[in-house]
């Protein structure tokens, strides 16, 4: 274990590195520069590969390519690389192909407002590229799970064989913390699903339709000669864009896969919730000024607690179903205007008044006007 | 060196239960994935430890019937998964295999971008002047004035030199020959995938059905002479007038240079 004090954008590429990245492909983008920079400097040290592309569409692209021959691959940008990136996400998920997208979240639309905090990508991740697919993201709200949730997302794509996104923002991604920096040794990583060595009738998509058997992923250049195919494809590769059944097969599989593995993928801080009357469900930077509105409404003896969804895809719906029963109000603050907010709703169905706060100044959503809602609230009732 | 049997070929290198291919009849693509693989077998390289990337459209076929590892992926981003590729994995052999649009117009800046960087990737460029899989559109190589379904009156812009434009960019190979000069492209492909460094082999490929029908230009074995006629040895070229070279195209190894790739 080694103490530090780092930015979050650094504790990513520590993380990333001690999970077993050995490939980088980015394009310089406020506010996530730190991390190509960070993997510029270490990947010669660790045998890994750092390139520097003409755009985040080739960046993911080179990741792509490299995570087929075998990498553990990832890339991170912000906002308008993102979007840029959103083609061959679909690539990724249709060839079932393991990358890591950090997305250290500024405003938008647009280039925005590139050096301030937002959560406004949180829809993008999920449909911001084109037809079904399904999507896992991790949003952490300090340094610490910066790290933490850094292997979880190199895991999980690994695992699941998918991509996944890290969703940070110009606040957590810049802010600088003391960290202990555990012993890479101590982690524990997952690979992706490797064929038997010599193995006779590989199939990299034969996986089962409920999503639960991830099928192997051989390497390019082992003697599997085995076909990658951004159409709709059969077990073998081979595009079979005029078989219905193996369309509908693939597209449920291929969604099944994060669906059948929830549990797993579901991070959630439960803080205060046992005896909560009032509940905040929160995540990103916004969770640090949720914290410290429950502290404070806490003092004044009115039961508040918080959802701290690392988690935001496949969304947390058992935890916000489980809360619904016991609590009396939701609070949803978001840098954004109420993207998580429907989410909530969706899950609440009507049991329980859900209250958005909002903010889409690039500026943080500030423990008072949590208070503010939770007072409101509590006075409603009392 | 004697001559491979097309059919050794065949049982070598094609997935038989693959085919037929997609392509309309008289289509130059056939002839130019032959002229490929004989190239390639040439070379004595591994073929499991070979990669073949493929673009979108009808030259996104080139690889599919191939038995290789083969990566198909988004239009115009072959190169970018190359280049991942042969990062990662410097000791394959990876050959990109994609038509003009795919790496002229959508993924030109990946093009510009890999020769630039001199990476050790192999492009074999079909180009059939057009879109043929949607149907006939213009493309960054449609010549002036030809037409096509989105240039209905003949195409008013310029055309690049896919040749021309890589050895600006840093391509240290580049090489041209067509789906009629079938033996001359064997040669430049074996030498391009045996060159260290981005090596580009542009091969003008007829495409009857689509550029043939709008422009007139007869059947595909018109198409063929067409390209016999106007095709010049780069050995030759140099004593040829600019008046001689009009509407006449430069055959034969253009580049071949030796300039430190990165990879």
């Amino acid at each position: 274990m080694t103490r530090k004090i780092l930015q979050g954008n650094e504790a990513c590429v520590e993380a990333a590195i001690a999970a077993g990245v050995r490939f980088f492909a980015g394009y310089p983008i406020t506010p996530a520069t730190e991390i190509a920079e960070g993997m510029a400097k270490k990947m010669p040290e660790v045998g890994g590969v750092f390139i520097q592309m003409e755009d985040e569409i080739g960046s993911i692209g080179a990741c792509i390519g490299a995570s087929v021959a075998g990498a553990k691959a990832m890339t991170a940008s912000s906002g308008p690389g993102i979007s840029l990136m959103l083609e061959n996400l679909g690539f990724a998920v249709i060839s079932e192909t393991p990358v890591v997208i950090v997305n250290v979240m500024r405003g938008g639309p647009s280039t925005g407002l590139p050096t301030f905090p937002a959560q406004m990508d949180i829809m993008q991740a999920k449909w911001g590229s084109h037809g079904e697919y399904p999507i896992v993201a991790y949003a952490p709200s300090s340094v610490r799970e910066t790290y933490d949730l850094t292997v979880k997302a190199i895991n999980t794509a690994e695992m699941l064989r998918t991509p996944v996104f890290l969703l940070t923002d110009a606040m957590v991604g810049h802010m600088r913390e003391a960290i202990d920096l555990p012993d890479p040794s101590e982690l524990k990583l997952i690979n992706r699903p490797h064929p038997e060595p010599g193995m006779k009738d590989f199939a990299p998509h034969r996986g089962s339709e409920d999503g639960k058997v991830i099928p192997p992923m051989a390497r390019l250049g082992d003697g599997y000669r085995f076909h990658v195919d951004s159409n709709v494809h059969d077990e073998y590769g081979f595009p079979a864009t005029e078989r219905h059944d193996i369309a509908d097969h693939l597209i449920r599989r291929l969604n099944n896969k994060v669906k059948a593995h929830v549990d797993e993928l579901t991070v959630v801080e439960e803080y205060r919730l046992d005896d909560a009357e009032i509940a905040i469900f929160a995540f990103g930077s916004t969770t640090r000024s949720a914290l410290e509105a429950v502290e404070r409404a806490r003092q004044r003896s009115i039961k508040v607690g918080l959802l701290n969804a690392q988690t935001l895809w496949p969304f947390p719906e058992k935890y916000v179903d489980k809360y619904t029963r016991q609590i009396r109000a939701w609070i949803v603050p978001e840098m954004n205007l109420g993207q998580m907010f429907r989410e909530v709703k969706l899950v609440v169905e009507g049991r329980v008044p859900v209250y958005p706060i909002n903010r889409v100044d690039g500026l943080m959503i500030e423990p008072q006007q949590i208070l503010d809602c939770i007072e409101a609230e509590f006075i409603r009732k009392n | 060196m004697s001559r491979v049997h097309t059919a050794d070929l065949l049982d070598r290198y094609f997935l038989k239960d693959r085919l037929p291919t997609i392509w309309c009849p008289g289509c130059g693509l056939g002839n130019a994935d032959l002229a490929f693989l004989r190239g390639f077998d040439e070379t004595g390289i591994d073929q499991d430890k070979t990669v073949l990337i493929n673009g979108i459209g009808c030259s996104g076929r080139t690889a599919a019937y191939l038995d290789f590892d083969v990566l198909k992926g988004t239009h115009g981003r072959a190169i970018a998964f190359a280049t991942g590729i042969k990062l990662f994995r410097p000791e394959l052999t990876v050959v990109v295999m994609a038509g003009d649009g795919d790496m002229l117009a959508i993924g030109g800046n990946h093009f510009i971008h890999a020769a630039r960087r001199n990476m050790d990737i192999k492009i074999i460029l079909f180009n059939n002047w057009i879109y043929g899989m949607t149907g006939g559109q213009v493309s960054p190589t449609t010549p002036e004035g030809a037409k096509a379904s989105t240039a209905p009156q003949g195409f008013t812009e310029h055309s690049f030199d896919a040749c021309k434009l890589a050895e600006a960019a840093g391509a240290t190979y580049v090489a041209r020959a067509t789906s009629y000069h079938t033996q001359l492209l064997s040669k430049v492909v074996k030498n391009a995938l045996l060159h260290k460094g981005f090596a580009l082999v542009e091969v003008i490929a007829q495409c009857p059905q689509q550029y043939g029908r709008w422009n007139k230009a007869g059947t595909p074995y018109d198409m063929l002479i067409w390209q016999k006629e106007h095709a010049v040895r780069v050995e030759q070229a140099g004593n040829l007038s600019p008046e001689e070279l009009k509407d006449k195209f430069i055959i034969g190894e253009i580049v071949n240079r030796n300039n430190g790739d990165h990879s």
